[in-house]
């Protein structure tokens, strides 16, 4: 840049010179066209999903109707007696979407706005790495965390409940929960501290309280970027794998939104699917494909719903 | 300031680089033929979880004596081994159940020939809690328990079972591996006469065998079927019914897997070999190796081993292989 | 009358605040406090679970030795670990060009009236989303197989989940660019600098706290991901310290969840005081990111 300034101070003394860039800029375009082919390997990357995705689901679909497999709620692809419902397992990924949110959302955002808004800068100082170790654990260990543990000692505390077997989806949903707090934390909070301190001096200036700049300065200010947080936090715990394949087990084949019992997942049965011992080629190894098509289409079309939203509500300060 | 951030840039590329760089040394590779019947080269072995863990012990045994060979053991299922298997991207298959037509049409038409040697036998076991006043039960009995359409919600809903009031009266509740195993794939076919023929309010334990042990233990009043292995590690907690299939009681140890008295739940775990890795000489080394050590093997595994003339048998099938 | 009125005003607003605010400030400081202890509560509460299963097997033997089925007193987890270093490796080196460069491409140059734009960002928003296992069927079909075809090997661990992170990457640094006030980039603009040069000397290095954040989730997700490495070839037993582009690989994910299958109870322990080692790994690596970007953290 402080060569720019002389160039233009030397174009005033000296001769007539044009500030117009001298030469062509090829480096110009050259950076653009390689940043323009990272932006489009993501396109590359669809495409492959859709490709492998699509072929063995087109032949599921010729041996299973449409009908029985959106509406049916009889999940048994491989019994003898076979049973193509995909309803059970839906409902799985869903409850474990909702309880894990319900979870995730509070703890999320109060903590988001504690550390932009309240916290001393020694506070957020410690607690923000803490929270990042949390995004940074394996989901392995919070599914044998919440099978291993947080199961047996939600027998104990409730009693009452109507378990049964060692696996249970709410107790999953609840390690779901936990493994997306950093997620809604950190984009929230980086959100929040993207909103320039001249609206809440404004606030303050005005005689708000700090809570009141919190709830009704700061937060709206960033409410695109916490709706960000939320849909990929949301998006995590549909795509999540490995605590529901070990602490959601896989249910039975009927549909139920009972949180206590073990329920299988979308992901999960894939996982264990692809890992199993089914033989290639037949339908129940479609299955995978055709599975993993609607989960694809269904976050496809979720993102697009709040891509929209985000957008609409985006603030641009300047 | 802009140094700085080139450096701290510079340091987690270089820093990056060198996790992918090190870890280089360290290898025992003879290159070159030891001369001294030292082996080089690669066996990738793939398939059951349930096989899977025998033929870790295998390998294991092997390249304590042969270092310059790599086995390899993954675990993708013995569905989705096969699938590999058949395209020529693993040498051996383990498999917990014999190939189907449909795998043998993909090795076919990719010309991969092979052949199969066993190298252990397992007992299916089905495990109840140790306090259940049942010991033993028939074949029809299990049946009726675990058909497809089964009505049986209680204790005393099984035919044939005498049980006190209260026992009769309170509700079964089993627990199964999921439909991707070849487990039970073998026990829906040896109980009720075909291979995923189920009844369908069972609780899936999916992969986790080990939870099958553990719901038993935890309710009096559960039942689940499990592998031999983990049969053997549960507690005293757990007791394994003996099964009668016509003959009596016949209760689930390796001796009785062995003479062939516990039916029908005692099967083979077999490892497929194809013809052209067979041609490499390590793969055929550690074929000869797996089969003239398996009962090592299948103890050190905690299987169960095959019987003396099966022993033999494999032997001469694996020498055969070796001459052909 | 004005000035009364301006005294009033100002009084008003230098006032002591009221009981009930004092309530709210007091109630909502405490909500907040217990979510967050919440989630540290939930943090600490997973350690010391693993620890207390673990610990007791805890000996460096876990760091140098190999796996072993036959004798799990002694098996160690070398060889997942050199797994894991070349993945994340590889990972890393990928997704720093790969997302930076994407992220910088969507915020200052892309036209988001030109369809192919809207095309690539839907994408990126809609990849953020899919499960890691569906990358995995990805990674089987075209990385392992298909048309790159590098086979089973700890490469194509790196491609599969460096593909799976990448948005997380792209989406962090975008709004980290964003977040650059336009004053800064029209300043420089202003003065006679390119685009590039403006981007290069004067935006990345304002939005770089918030980009190392999203390299640094990224790795962190990559580091303990198994789900879609089940399909590319991970879950392998070797005992042999594996190379970058050729025989098999594991990594410490998969491993742990292999030994927490197996019946036998050394598994169960081994498994824990794996995953104890995960989280100290975990540890470093963030301790070491929170001193990299403490030294260039900023506000506006």
């Amino acid at each position: 840049m402080a060569e720019s300034v002389s160039r233009g101070s030397s174009a005033v003394a000296g001769r007539q010179r044009s500030l117009e860039a001298s030469g062509h800029r090829y480096g110009e375009k050259l950076i653009k066209a390689f940043l323009a082919v990272c932006a489009g390997v993501s396109v590359i990357v669809t495409t492959g999903i859709v490709v492998s995705l699509v072929i063995p689901t087109i032949s599921f679909f010729r041996d299973v109707s449409a009908v029985e497999f959106f509406t049916g709620t009889l999940w048994a692809p491989s019994f003898a007696n076979a049973s193509f419902g995909v309803l059970p397992i839906v409902v799985g990924t869903l409850l474990v979407l909702v309880i894990s949110l319900v979870v995730a959302i509070p703890v999320g955002l109060a903590s988001a706005v504690y550390l932009s808004e309240y916290a001393k800068p020694g506070v957020r100082r410690v607690v923000k790495p803490v929270l990042e170790v949390l995004a940074g654990i394996p989901t392995v260990a919070i599914g044998l965390f919440a099978f291993w543990f947080i199961r047996p000692l939600a027998e104990t505390l409730l009693p009452f409940l109507p378990w049964q077997g060692p696996f249970s989806v709410g107790v999953a949903a609840l390690g779901v929960g936990l493994l997306i707090v950093p997620i809604i934390t950190s984009i929230s909070d980086d959100a929040m501290r993207a909103v320039p301190s001249a609206l809440r001096q404004g606030g303050y200036a005005l005689g708000a309280t700090k809570f009141e700049v919190a709830t009704r300065v700061v937060f709206p200010a960033a409410i695109s970027g916490i709706v960000a947080a939320i849909v990929l936090g949301g998006s995590r715990a549909v795509g999540e794998t490995m605590v529901v394949l070990i602490a959601a087990g896989a249910g039975n084949p009927h549909l139920t939104f009972d949180p206590t019992k073990g329920v299988q997942t979308m992901t999960a049965f894939i996982a264990g699917r692809a890992t199993g011992d089914i033989a290639t080629g037949t339908i129940g190894y479609d299955t995978i494909f055709a599975v993993g098509s609607l989960l694809f289409v269904s976050t496809l079309v979720l993102n697009m719903i709040s891509t929209r939203f985000v957008r609409r509500f985006r603030e641009v300060y300047e | 300031m802009k140094l700085r951030f080139t450096r701290a840039i510079a340091l987690i590329g270089v820093l990056a680089l060198a996790s992918a760089a090190c870890g280089g040394g360290g290898d025992t590779t003879t290159t070159a033929d030891g001369g001294s019947g030292q082996l080089t080269g690669t066996v990738r072995l793939d398939g059951s979880s349930t096989v899977g863990p025998l033929s870790e012990v295998a390998a294991e045994l092997y390249m304590a004596q042969q270092p310059g060979v790599r086995v390899t053991v993954a675990i993708s299922g013995t569905g989705g081994g096969f699938q590999k298997f058949c395209i020529g991207e693993t040498d051996g298959n383990d498999s917990s159940r014999p190939i189907t037509d449909e795998e043998i049409a993909i090795c076919t038409s990719n010309d991969i020939g092979f052949d199969f040697v066993q190298v252990a036998n397992d007992a299916l076991s089905i495990v109840v809690n140790a306090e259940l006043p049942v010991d033993c039960m028939t074949v029809a009995q299990v049946s009726q328990i675990w058909d497809d359409g089964s009505t049986v919600q209680t204790w005393g809903d099984i035919d044939g079972l005498d049980l006190s009031d209260d026992v009769a009266s309170e509700a079964i509740t089993v627990y199964g591996p999921g439909s991707d195993s070849g487990t039970f794939d073998f026990f829906t076919e040896a109980i009720n006469g075909e291979s995923g023929r189920i009844r369908n309010d069972y609780i899936d334990i999916g992969e986790d065998d080990l939870a099958a042990v553990r719901a038993v233990e935890s309710d009096p009043y559960a039942m689940g079927y499990i592998p031999f292995s983990y049969y053997q590690e549960a507690g005293e907690a757990v007791k394994a019914l003996a099964i009668d299939d016509g003959d009596g009681c016949v209760e689930a140890t390796p001796e009785n897997v062995q003479d062939l008295t516990y039916t029908p739940l005692g099967r083979g775990l077999f490892v497929y070999f194809s013809d052209f890795a067979l041609s490499r000489p390590e793969v055929l080394d550690f074929a000869e190796f797996y089969v003239t050590n398996a009962a090592e093997i299948a103890e050190l595994a905690e299987f169960v081993a095959m019987t003396p003339e099966q022993l033999a048998d494999q032997a001469a099938k694996v020498a055969a292989l070796a001459g052909g | 009358m004005a000035t009364s009125g301006a005294r009033a005003a100002t009084a008003a607003a230098l006032r002591s605040s009221s009981q009930r605010d004092r309530v709210i400030h007091i109630t909502f400081v405490s909500m907040m406090i217990m979510a967050l202890t919440a989630a540290l509560l939930g943090l600490a509460s997973l350690i010391i679970f693993m620890i207390a299963e673990g610990g007791g097997r805890l000996e460096w033997g876990l760091l140098t030795e190999a796996p072993s089925t036959i004798d799990p007193g002694r098996a160690g987890f070398r060889t997942a670990i050199l797994g894991t270093l070349y993945v994340i490796g590889g990972v890393i080196v990928l997704i720093i060009p790969l997302g930076v460069g994407a992220a910088v491409y969507l915020e200052e140059y892309a036209n988001p009236a030109r369809w192919w734009n809207r095309l690539i960002e839907l994408n990126i928003q809609n990849l953020a989303g899919v499960p890691s296992i569906v990358f995995g069927i990805l990674g089987l079909a075209f990385i392992v197989r298909g048309p790159i075809g590098i086979g089973f090997v700890a490469a194509a661990g790196s491609l599969t989940l460096a593909l799976l992170v990448l948005p997380t990457v792209i989406l962090a640094a975008r709004e980290a660019i964003r977040a650059v006030p336009s004053s800064i980039s029209d300043g420089s603009l202003a003065l006679g600098a390119t685009q590039w040069q403006t981007i290069r000397r004067q935006v990345l290095p304002a939005a770089f706290p918030g980009i190392l954040t999203g390299i640094i989730l990224a790795i962190a997700r990559a580091i303990g991901e198994a789900a879609p490495l089940l399909l590319v070839g991970a879950v392998t037993f070797v005992t042999f310290n594996p190379k970058f582009l050729s025989d098999g690989y594991s990594t410490l994910p998969v491993m742990i969840y292999q030994y927490s299958n197996r019946p036998q109870d050394e598994f169960r322990v081994l498994a824990a005081a794996g995953v104890v080692v995960m989280l100290i790994l975990v540890l470093l690596m963030n301790s070491f990111a929170v001193w990299l970007r403490d030294r260039f953290e900023q506000t506006w």
